[in-house]
Formats: structure tokens, sequence, C-alpha cells
């Protein structure tokens, strides 16, 4: 990787945690949890690098199957996250 | 085409924010987090497209069983067991990410050694550091939770020693690393202390610290994401990943500020241990008992209630029977409120979605700095599985070791009733002097029974 495509890199890191910072500390206490488990289905995102790891041929190496495991992981942490979270705030309601 | 797929990771990332900032006003937030779970989908679609199309096989197949996995855990699972499904769900994230940046490594290792430059292998070293420690950290977290292993402290000594020294084994080795990177046995060495690290730092953590515990693991597998952006360089894994971990920072913070302790002193542990002794210098507390005929008595005589939820109203499911008594409350016109600590439960925001789940309106669910001044005005308070966070030690004596924690008001109130199984400590193992108190009253025995019982007879009185 070139120095200037890390620093890019960095910038994105550097300004999307501040970023974060900022709309989170806005979320109302009452919402913490479904924050929590809406923040952990963003975090299998890593469910791209995940599908990246399994593009190889063959079942030989063992590169393949770590990325396999980590595509089922990412997959539960994913769609466990989302559906879990939209059950909590389906329930959230002001009479 | 590689322009569209950029633009495409771009709108993904726009998503996730515009869903976290939907999250800001509970009306919303349900809209919120379906953007972001299209987010998720554009990322995922967008990516498929550079994949070989020969893999979309195996693809499939792994996608199907996650997904299986994923909804039929996640359609199941009781809102009173939340807090382990998130450790559960943040701990496979974690060994995601480390899965990944250890694919990338036998990848690299094994092929071309050029493209394992030192950003690269940084980034590989920090994804198994953090995505261990978060997977087996949070599967410790998990087990506590779940009862499977004691929630009580585990520690013994030279415990932040060993530690140390793991620490600094893992600083030389990734070093060793570098410079023979095709060596599997320091990356074996790596993957080993840092899957260790994740157990030490997690079993001396006590039950009641595990808001932060969860919170901050939270922040870690967002941040193991950050790492595996660094080694594919990919910038909506940095943005995503970035979210996450500062979510987890914000709320291991609110977490700590509400329980009036450091974040050293929580990770250090073994909180609640050495106070044991301290509850016998004081007097002994006189209690007095209320039955469940005088307890709807009082509910009928008086014109304010507000309960104070804690975790034992979690373990009794008491949260169906609370809301049946609100109702008869309201029938009476009687203003009925809850107030919610910041640590009630076991993570934060526990207690408002079992609330939530219970059918109460959210409105009424007020936070403690909105609703510490009402309590000298209330009637009654009626406390239901919590205790700590009504103890009026942390405002009174320093020796207690909740001293300076800021505390629900309860004790000011006219009349405090006690819903409690028995006369336990509370999770810090301290007494609790308000149950001392002149206008305190227990009502003991199963929260969620004895309430039934009060509900019957304001029923019976009409």
């Amino acid at each position: 990787m070139t120095v200037s495509a890390l620093i890019i890199l960095i910038y994105v890191l550097v300004l999307a945690s501040y970023l974060g910072f900022e709309l989170i500390s806005k979320v109302p206490p009452t919402l913490h949890t479904p924050l929590m488990s809406g923040s952990n289905a963003i975090s299998g995102i890593t469910i791209v690098g995940a599908l990246i790891a399994c593009n190889e041929m063959g079942y030989t190496t063992l590169s393949k199957w770590l990325g396999m495991v980590a595509l089922i992981l990412a997959t539960v942490n994913v769609v466990g996250g989302y559906v879990v979270t939209d059950r909590m705030l389906k329930m959230f309601k002001k009479k | 085409m590689t322009i569209a797929i950029e633009l495409a990771y771009l709108i993904a990332s726009i998503l996730f924010i515009m869903g976290i900032k939907l999250l800001s006003k509970t009306k919303d937030a349900r809209r919120g987090n379906i953007l972001s779970s299209v987010g998720m989908l554009i990322a995922i679609v967008a990516t498929l497209i550079t994949i070989n199309v020969v893999t979309f096989v195996e693809i499939f197949i792994c996608i199907l069983i996650g997904t299986a996995i994923g909804i039929y855990y996640a359609t199941k699972v009781a809102m009173t067991k939340i807090p382990e499904m998130v450790a559960l769900f943040n701990g496979f994230g974690g060994l995601a990410s480390f899965a990944v940046g250890l694919s990338d490594y036998f990848l690299k290792s094994g092929t071309s050694l050029e493209s394992l430059d030192a950003v690269n292998l940084t980034s590989i070293i920090l994804s198994v550091l953090i995505g261990g420690v978060t997977f087996t950290g949070s599967m410790i977290a998990y087990l506590k939770l779940d009862g499977k292993v004691s929630g009580q402290p585990i520690t013994f000594s030279g415990q932040h020693l060993i530690n140390l020294v793991l620490l600094i084994a893992f600083v030389v080795t990734s070093v060793l690393v570098f410079i023979d990177p095709t060596n599997l046995i320091f990356i074996g060495i790596l993957i080993g202390i840092s899957l260790l690290l994740g157990v030490l730092t997690v079993i001396p953590i006590g039950g009641a610290d595990m808001p932060v515990v969860i919170s901050l693991l939270n922040s870690y597998s967002g941040m193991a994401a950050c790492a595996t952006g660094f080694i594919l360089n990919n910038n909506v894994l940095i943005v995503a990943g970035s979210l996450v971990g500062a979510s987890g920072i914000i709320l291991t913070q609110i977490m700590c500020k509400a329980m009036n302790r450091s974040l050293t002193n929580v990770l250090l542990g073994g909180f609640g241990q050495t106070v044991a002794t301290g509850g016998q210098d004081g007097p002994a507390i006189v209690i007095k008992e209320i039955g469940v005929e005088e307890t709807a008595m009082l509910f009928d005589s008086v014109s304010s209630v507000i309960v104070v939820p804690g975790y034992g109203m979690a373990v009794a499911q008491a949260q169906h029977v609370i809301r049946e008594l609100m109702e008869q409350c309201e029938k009476r016109h009687i203003s009925f409120k809850f107030a919610i600590h910041p640590v009630a439960g076991r993570m934060p925001g526990h207690m408002n979605v079992l609330l939530a789940e219970a059918n109460i309106s959210y409105d009424k669910l007020i936070e403690m700095e909105a609703i510490n001044d009402e309590f000298p005005n209330t009637d009654l308070v009626l406390i239901v599985g919590a205790n700590d966070v009504v103890n009026p030690a942390a405002r009174t004596n320093p020796k207690s070791p909740i001293y300076g924690m800021p505390i629900l008001n309860a004790d000011k109130a006219k009349t405090v009733i006690v819903s409690k199984r028995s006369m336990g400590k509370g999770y810090a193992g301290v007494e609790n002097e308000l149950f001392g108190y002149p206008n305190c009253l227990m009502l003991f025995g199963d929260a969620k029974q004895t309430i039934t019982k009060v509900v019957s007879e304001m029923k019976e009185m009409g």
C-alpha cells in the first residue's frame, strides 16, 4: 500500500469516528439496547471482507476455509442483529 | 466497473450514517434500522459483483447457513436474554474479523510475499488481536450472563501481571513476524495470546459490571472490522467499523459515569469482594414487612406512583404484571411512571426494552436526572428487583464501596415498597440501608407472584 492510500484510509477513520461520536451521543438512553444490537449488526460489515476472502478456487487452502467460516459468522451477525433490532424497535410505542 | 462498486460502498456508508442518525428519535428509529440494513445489502451485492462466479455455490451455502441461524435465534430469543444474544453476536463478529485477517495472511504469505507490506502486516496483527480478544471475551461474557459460569468475579494473584506479560509477549512476537513474515510459529503464538487475553480480561469482572463489558466489547468488534478495512484497503469497512467503535465507547463512558467508577477500575475487576465485611460495623437493620392486601390498599389510596425496575424484574419476568398494575392505577387516575437508572439491568437500556415488550408507552419511562426531583412529591415508590441504584449509602456513607454513585432518590418518597425475594445483598455485596428507613416497607416473595396478587386484590376493590 502506498503512503498516500494509507493516509486516505486514516482520514476516513478519523472523520467517521468523529461523526460516530456526534451522532451516537444524541441517541436517547431508552434506545441504548437497540442501538447496541443495531450497531452490532453494522459491525457485521466484515462480511464484505469475508466474501473477498472466499473468492478463491478450490477447497485446498486454509485461507479459503477461514473465509467461509468468517462468512457464516458475519452473516449470523448481520441478519440476526438487524432482525432482533427490528423486533425490539417494533415494540417501542407511544400511547 | 470499479467506480460503480466504490460508489455503491459510498451509498452504503451514507445509509449506515443516516440509520444511526434516525435512532435519535424513538418514532423514527425503526426506519433507521431498515435504512442501515439496506446499506448492508448494497455493500454485499456490490462485493458479490467483484467475486468470481465459480465460487458462488459455497458463498451461497455459507450465507444460507448464516441467515438461517441468525433469523432463528433473533426471532426466538426472549427479551430478557437480549444481553446474552448481543454478547454472543459480538463474539461472532470478532471471530469473523479474526478469520478474515488470518485468511488474508495465509493467502499472501502462500503466494507473493511482496504484497505483505508493513501496513498489511500491522493490520493483520491488529485484526487478530482485537478480533481474538473480542471473540473469547464475548464468549466469557455470554457464559457469565447465561449463568453457565459464575457471575462472581474470578480473581487470582498475579492476574494483572500475567496480562501485562502476555501483552509484552504479543508486541515482541509481532516484531518477530515483521522480521520473518512466513514463520507460522510466530503467527500461532499471536493467535494463542489474543484468545487467552480475551478470557483473562473478562473473567475478573463481576455480573453487575456486565453493561460496561458488553459496551466495550461492542466497541472492539467495530475496531476489528476497521482493522480488516485497512487490510483490504476498503473504506466502507472503516466507516462502519468506526461508527460501531464510537458507539461502544460512548456507551462505555455513560455506564462508567452512572456507576461513578473509572474504566480502569471496572476492568481491573474484583469489585464487591473486599467489601463483604463492610456491613458488619453498622447497626443491624430493622425492617418492616407489608402483606399483599395492605399493599393493594396502599396503591388504592395514593395519587402518584413511581416504579423503579431492576435486573430482578427481568429475572422474575414481572414486567407484564407491572403493566396490569399500571392499568389498575390509571383506572383510579393515579399518576404512574417508571424511573430508569442508566445501569439498571445487564446492558444499557435493558429495562426500556423489557417494559416496551410489556406494551408500556415509552413516554412513561423517565431517566434518572429528569425524575429525581419528583420523588419527594411522590406518594408511593415500588422498587422491583433493584437494589444498589436506590441505596442511600451512595450519598451518605463515604465508607461504602458505592459511595458517590448517582442514585435514584427513591428514599425521599412518602412511602417506599420494596418487592424482593429475600433479604439478600445487591450485586455490589453492600447492605442497603434504605430497607431500614421508617418509610420503607418490604414485600417479600417472587415479584411476579406477589404483584399478581396485589393486582387481583385491586381488581376486587374495583
